[in-house]
């Protein structure tokens, strides 16, 4: 379909990998959907930046949690942007009180719970469209 | 109404027109029945995109309803709609129209057709249209009080229609030829060169040309000419075209033609009495189409060609000899290695396989021995689709004698 060869076009991938330009595959799971419990929060976190390396050495520290799921520095009110995972509200919780926030150089930390998700990495979750054709047009 | 009875009034009169009763029924009618009564049917059967419009274009159409555009626009179409067509023509054809006397927005490229032959043709005027070809033309032209000619087209030859062919069917009766290229239901594009030899005829002849470019913008690995921007052409051409098909507008039936003010003038006196004017929600949309449509309209493209090329292999893979359509979203393969009448592959394969496709008979005599496959489907149905073929024609080969 793409004109190319199959071995082509595996070339092609095994390049992007290896590269890094493809990082991951990945699965997008409608949680809700599957009856599975998590619990998610956006972690907003005010750093006071470190001479030569800013604000990448407190980020690298968070990072290195498997509990932060993604990490954004941000322009605005805070500065890093912090995704959490957890099995429920007071592991999120512990989390964030006991391990990120007494870091040296976070000043502070606004913790909002996620209630509902809509779209997830360009996916609509629920009630996405259908086609409403007839089965034979001239 | 009890003095009036209709059963009365029957009896004396035919209730439908001769005009009417005269129009072929559509070829494909029983396949409605049968297959609305079927379950897991796939069909390969449909002339549309399998895209719903992109959202940005349906969020203006539904700002302009809270803001209440609810009325008729002027006859001609939106201003500003009519302006951003020609700015479109400009840039993709290098075309010059006139926004208020050479541009008439349209319910749909169907309305522009029957506007165009009714504002051109007088009683007994011929039309030259290749065979196959869309449904509508030759019934557009009949019911314009003209006479369709039909010139047979070879799916050796790519179905594109011949220059000399149409030349041995002029005759003093002759008014015009209507070109749909790219073609329903083959897929044929005409090359430049092609054309510039069918336009010569025109020319020699002081014919007129209907050019139902709507399918246009889908063309794969070749450009699409405007028939309209070869040397001499746009003053005999009347240039149809629409938003359905490369923007996914199917319902919202917005069209246009672009023609010379004089027969733009013709076509807009019929629409003002018949139409009055395209719905205003769908201008609304088919201008947001226009304005911000390009990306969707090149993504889709992409994706329909992915299509085509899977189809074709799987169609030739299975036996049913298919050229590599370069246009719209049909493929037309023969299905002659079957012994089969198209009509008679198209109801077996539904009724065994559970496949809908239309015989390639439909759209006219030169059409039989094919069917029409539309690839506007998502690619696993096709997938199926060709799998459950596959299974048919080897069955039919076993049964051959």
């Amino acid at each position: 379909m793409t004109g190319k060869s199959v071995a082509e076009v595996e070339a092609v991938i095994k390049k992007a990998e290896a590269e890094h330009l493809i990082v991951k595959y990945k699965t997008t799971i409608n949680w809700q959907k599957a009856g599975e419990e998590q619990v998610w929060a956006l972690i907003e976190v005010k750093v006071a930046p470190q001479r030569d390396v800013g604000f990448d050495a407190v980020a690298e520290r968070i990072y290195r949690f498997p509990q932060a799921r993604s990490v954004y520095l941000m322009s605005g009110t805070y500065d890093l942007a912090v995704l959490i995972a957890g099995k429920t509200m007071h592991e999120v919780a512990d989390f964030v009180s006991m391990k990120l926030a007494p870091l040296e150089g976070v000043q502070g930390t606004t913790t909002h719970f996620l209630l509902r998700r809509y779209k997830d990495d360009g996916e609509i979750l629920e009630g996405g469209e259908t086609l409403h054709r007839q089965p034979l047009i001239l | 109404m009890s003095s009036v009875d209709i059963n009365q009034i029957l009896k004396r009169r035919n209730a439908v027109s001769l005009r009417a009763s005269q129009l072929p029924a559509s070829g494909i009618r029983k396949f409605f029945d049968l297959l609305s009564s079927m379950e897991g049917v796939i069909s390969l059967g449909v002339g549309e995109p399998d895209f719903v419009t992109p959202w940005h274009i349906r969020e203006a159409a539904i700002y302009s309803l809270e803001k209440g555009y609810t009325m008729y626009t002027s006859n001609k179409g939106m201003p500003e709609l009519r302006q951003a067509l020609s700015a479109y023509l400009k840039s993709h054809f290098g075309l010059t129209y006139n926004p208020d006397t050479e541009l008439l927005i349209t319910v749909g490229v169907s309305e522009a057709l029957d506007l165009a032959t009714r504002a051109i043709l007088d009683p007994e005027d011929e039309v030259i249209i290749s065979d196959p070809s869309y449904v509508a033309y030759p019934a557009c032209i009949t019911l314009a009080g003209g006479v369709p000619v039909a010139v047979p087209t070879q799916a050796e030859t790519g179905f594109r229609l011949n220059a000399a062919s149409v030349e041995s069917n002029i005759t003093r009766h002759t008014k015009a030829i209507l070109l749909g290229y790219p073609a329903n239901p083959t897929g044929a594009v005409m090359s430049r060169s092609e054309l510039i030899q069918v336009c010569q005829v025109a020319q020699k002849h002081n014919l007129l040309v209907i050019s139902d470019e709507v399918y246009s913008r889908l063309v794969y690995g070749v450009e699409h000419t405007c028939l309209a921007s070869l040397p001499d052409m746009k003053e005999r051409t009347i240039l149809l075209g629409g938003f359905s098909k490369a923007f996914a507008m199917t319902g919202w039936r917005v069209g246009y033609a672009a023609a010379r003010p004089d027969i733009i003038e013709a076509m807009t006196r019929i629409h003002q009495y018949t139409m009055l004017c395209a719905s205003i929600t769908g201008q609304v949309a088919a201008l947001e189409a226009l304005n911000n449509g390009e990306k969707e309209v090149q993504q889709m493209v992409l994706e329909y060609d992915r299509r085509r090329r899977f189809m074709v292999k799987g169609l030739n893979s299975i036996g049913l000899s298919c050229p590599e359509p370069q246009g719209a979203f049909y493929c037309f393969p023969s299905i002659r290695s079957t012994g089969l009448s198209s009509e008679d592959f198209a109801e077996k394969l539904l009724m065994e396989e559970k496949v809908a496709v239309v015989p390639g008979s439909a759209f006219g005599s030169g059409g039989e021995g094919h069917v029409r496959c539309c690839y506007a489907t998502s690619l696993p149905d096709i997938e199926e689709a060709l799998k459950r073929m596959g299974r048919f024609v080897k069955k039919l080969n076993v049964q051959k004698p």
